[in-house]
């Protein structure tokens, strides 16, 4: 055994393009053991968009759907709901009237007045921003509050328009999903207005 | 001192980290004449590495009960993103395992390296070997399918053979009056907790007494006899770099073929994945041909070999408890086959065609042709552990063996 | 080059495996090609229409199937989901299961997987193979499955088969396909039903031929530096 005369340029040439290439090669291996923990079809067929038909609910009720596991109130929005929406947010018993603090979610194109795209079907997702509990769709909380959702783990209150009331655990308004309108009657929750 | 030497210098204070990495790879001393057959080893341990990872990220997605089991696996192969690599890298490696194994164990044979002082060695690794066969049968019973099903049926019904308690084993092996969920789930256990950590524990002190003794090599030349003045054998190189680069190559050239495989022929023409197991488990429809997977065959051709169930099993458990006994078996005063006269090559030459018949045959349906081959074969088989091992030295030339190695 | 190779291997694979039909007639073989996507397409409404009301797909989903097949999801839905489902649902029979047992004495089986099952020379000939029998429930036999329990949906298409004395299958009454038109209708259904047994075939045999040469140019640099090191020992 001898190193007399060995090219080391040569030797270290080597050595780094052959364990490069097997760097590469074990992020290659890794691709999928890491990709394998993706949503599976199964999990995105279950989270897949959902299709509420709007037309079908009664004005004043709330219809709850399911969309990625998560609950989903559909209100639809009568001109008196309405316009008490408008007298809670002058009379500033609201966090957060035109959602613009951060941390609420909602679609950039939803008007921030009454947090949909068109005034009269409300979407929203019924997980309370204080600790995840699932609040109840109430037709009316109090008569100076009007209808709205009631948290019952630690008694957060929102408005019609998933605004959260001053006084309350709860520093966030609810989170609107994305959904848009297919047509007039039916909207689809979780793809975006405008995406298709 | 640099920052690294100053790390090592705390870990070692604490944790012999140098002196291991010392003793077992950078001034572990291998022979310097490894051939083409000291790839199996390195190979061996990739295999194992390959099986214990898929086999952790398949238990993620599979479902262990008799309902849901064979839908998992078809949910592996379509909905989980690459669900179906993992898949047939784990299936797929089963068999690569064996074959490794196989020739692992045919190099053993080649060049005496179960001979003393290696005897642990070889007696550690036929336990590995054990533990295999018991890991892959376990595991092959998980996809549910009717070949998983009818195959562990007539497994577990060797166990019938036991006198006396055989009806009771057979069913508290089952955990039921027949294959069901319960059989399933306690394989499960066994296949993805018990067993592996019974493999890798083998598998550490396979390596442990190997390393102990050094590596025999194809000249059967003890190189420790050999020393330098620092006492490090004249025929010995560090197992790094030289080996580790060797491996490498090994490694390249083995991953090129196992992945042809994969991606070509993951049903490895219906011997790795054999088309019955494609139809759910039925305990009402055996398949038209039962045959073992294409590993067990040799010792299944035994089973069928024998024209009485009991003696059947006993000659099964036989060929395989022969091999146990190989290092005292074998008396001859040399250990390669290099320096062994014909009769010995031509001993295990048969040797190797009768085993390689035997699995052929275990994979037909029996006729009477068949049968008789397969029972010269069985025959052959016990005369070369029983009378040709130990006596053919008497007749048997051997050459002179060199002091040092051959290169 | 990429094609040619996956053909080489392609042939290379039925040469070594596939070896070894059945002794069955006719006994001609398949010859599909999975990469086919107009076969694929045809064959999977052609299940659709006429296999699907008895035999359910219960692994695969009908979004994955038409995303495969390049088939938009309008006409997916519109075209080939007879039954209301979902996109991302399981392709599942309507018939319940009691009901098929008593009309047909077994459950019709699933067919996701009977192309890895039976294989595809197979399906194309017992497909090809129904013949008029009168003592049949169903007024037909089969000549590679002998007494099976299902009848000739495809007949409107195929026309009636009579068996000769000889063992030969000869048309007696046409259907509206001719012969060779109806050899290419079931070839399309068992090039579906070999993708549907594994709908990941093509793209993993697509992906293998870069792992393989990735690992091919690994194994040359691993084999000079080998070369290089084992210097010091010869």
């Amino acid at each position: 055994m001898s190193k007399d005369g060995v090219d080391n340029g040569r030797r270290r040439f080597l050595l780094w393009s052959t364990s490069t290439v097997g760097a590469v090669g074990a992020v290659g291996i890794a691709v999928p053991f890491v990709g394998s923990w993706q949503p599976s079809a199964r999990a995105e067929a279950a989270g897949a968009p959902v299709e509420v038909d709007v037309t079908k609910i009664a004005p004043g009720q709330a219809v709850r759907h399911e969309w990625q596991g998560k609950p989903i109130f559909v209100v639809k929005r009568t001109p008196e709901i309405l316009s008490k929406l408008g007298e809670i947010t002058k009379q500033d018993m609201l966090k957060d009237p035109m959602s613009e603090k951060e941390g609420t979610k909602q679609p950039g194109y939803i008007k921030p007045e009454t947090r949909s795209i068109k005034d009269d079907v409300f979407v929203v997702i019924g997980i309370c921003t204080h600790l995840g509990c699932v609040p109840q769709h109430k037709k009316e909380l109090s008569a100076e509050e009007g209808g709205g959702f009631f948290c019952p783990c630690h008694g957060s209150k929102f408005d019609l328009a998933g605004r959260v009331f001053s006084g309350v655990p709860a520093s966030n308004n609810l989170e609107v999903p994305p959904y848009s309108y297919k047509d007039d009657k039916t909207i689809i929750i979780g793809i975006d207005q405008g995406a298709v | 001192m640099t920052r690294m030497q100053k790390f090592m210098g705390w870990v070692d204070a604490r944790f012999p980290a140098t002196k291991v990495w010392n003793e077992h790879i950078a001034e572990y001393y291998a022979p310097k004449n490894f051939n083409f057959w000291y790839f199996f080893g390195s190979l061996a341990m990739l295999v194992l590495v390959n099986q214990l990872l898929t086999g952790i990220w398949l238990t993620m997605h599979y479902n262990p009960s008799a309902e849901g089991a064979f839908a998992s696996v078809e949910y592996i192969m379509r909905d989980v993103p690459y669900g179906w690599l993992l898949r047939y890298m784990h299936s797929t490696g089963a068999s690569a395992f064996f074959l490794v194994i196989y020739l692992h164990m045919f190099r053993a044979m080649l060049y005496g390296s179960y001979r003393k002082p290696r005897e642990l060695v070889w007696l550690f690794g036929m336990v590995i070997f054990v533990l295999l066969m018991a890991e892959a049968f376990m595991g092959y019973l998980l996809p549910w399918g009717n070949m998983s099903y009818w195959g562990a049926q007539v497994i577990i019904n060797l166990f019938l053979a036991v006198p006396y308690f055989g009806e009771d084993l057979v069913q508290w092996i089952r955990g039921d009056y027949l294959i069901s969920g319960a059989t399933l789930t306690r394989f499960f256990a066994l296949h993805v907790v018990a067993l592996p950590i019974a493999l890798l524990l083998m598998v550490f002190l396979h390596i442990v007494a190997l390393h102990a003794v050094g590596s025999n090599n194809p000249d059967g030349v003890e190189i420790k006899k050999n020393k330098d003045e620092n006492g490090i054998p004249k025929d010995g190189i560090p197992f790094h770099p030289y080996y580790t680069v060797k491996d490498i190559l090994g490694v390249a050239g083995f991953l090129f073929l196992f992945c042809m495989v994969i991606f070509f022929f993951p049903e490895g023409g219906g011997y790795f994945l054999e088309p019955p197991n494609f139809t759910p488990a039925d305990n009402l429809k055996t398949p038209e041909h039962i045959a073992p997977v294409w590993y067990f065959t040799p010792f299944y051709s035994v089973l069928r070999a024998v024209p009485d169930m009991a003696l059947g099993v006993v000659a099964m458990g036989l060929s395989i408890v022969v091999l146990f006994l190989m290092p005292w078996l074998d008396r001859s005063p040399v250990k390669s086959i290099r320096y062994k006269g014909w009769i010995y090559k031509t001993g295990l030459f048969l040797f190797v065609v009768s085993f390689v018949i035997l699995g052929y045959l275990g994979m037909k349906p029996p006729s009477d042709l068949f049968t008789l081959i397969a029972r010269i074969c069985t025959v052959y088989y016990f005369f070369y552990f029983l009378l040709f091992l130990p006596f053919y030295h008497l007749f048997d030339k051997t050459k002179p063996v060199p002091e040092r190695v051959t290169h | 080059m990429k094609k040619i190779i996956a053909i080489a291997l392609a042939t290379l694979s039925m040469a070594a495996f596939s070896a070894g039909g059945g002794d069955y007639k006719p006994n001609d073989p398949a010859n599909i090609n999975i990469n086919d996507k107009m076969a694929l397409q045809k064959g999977f409404a052609l299940y659709m229409n006429y296999c699907m009301g008895c035999h359910g797909l219960q692994y695969q989903r009908y979004k994955r199937t038409a995303e495969d097949l390049g088939i938009s999801e309008e006409v997916l839905k519109s075209n080939l989901i007879f039954d209301g489902s979902k996109p991302g649902d399981l392709i599942k029979t309507a018939m319940p299961e009691k009901y098929a047992e008593n009309w047909f004495g077994s459950a019709p089986p699933d067919l996701s997987l009977i192309a890895r099952f039976r294989g595809t020379d197979w399906l194309y000939n017992y497909l090809r193979a129904f013949y008029k029998d009168p003592e049949r429930p169903y007024g037909v036999n089969n000549t590679v499955f002998k007494d099976v329990g299902m009848p000739h949906v495809l007949e409107p298409l195929q026309g009636v088969q009579f068996l000769t004395e000889e063992g030969d299958l000869t048309l007696i009454s046409e259907g509206s396909m001719s012969p060779e038109e109806y050899d290419n209708a079931i070839r399309d259904l068992v090039t579906f039903l070999d993708y549907v047994g594994e709908p990941v075939k093509a793209k993993r045999q697509s992906i293998g031929i870069y792992v393989l040469l990735f690992i091919l140019v690994f194994f040359i640099l691993a084999y000079f530096l080998k070369k290089e090191y084992w210097k010091d020992i010869h």
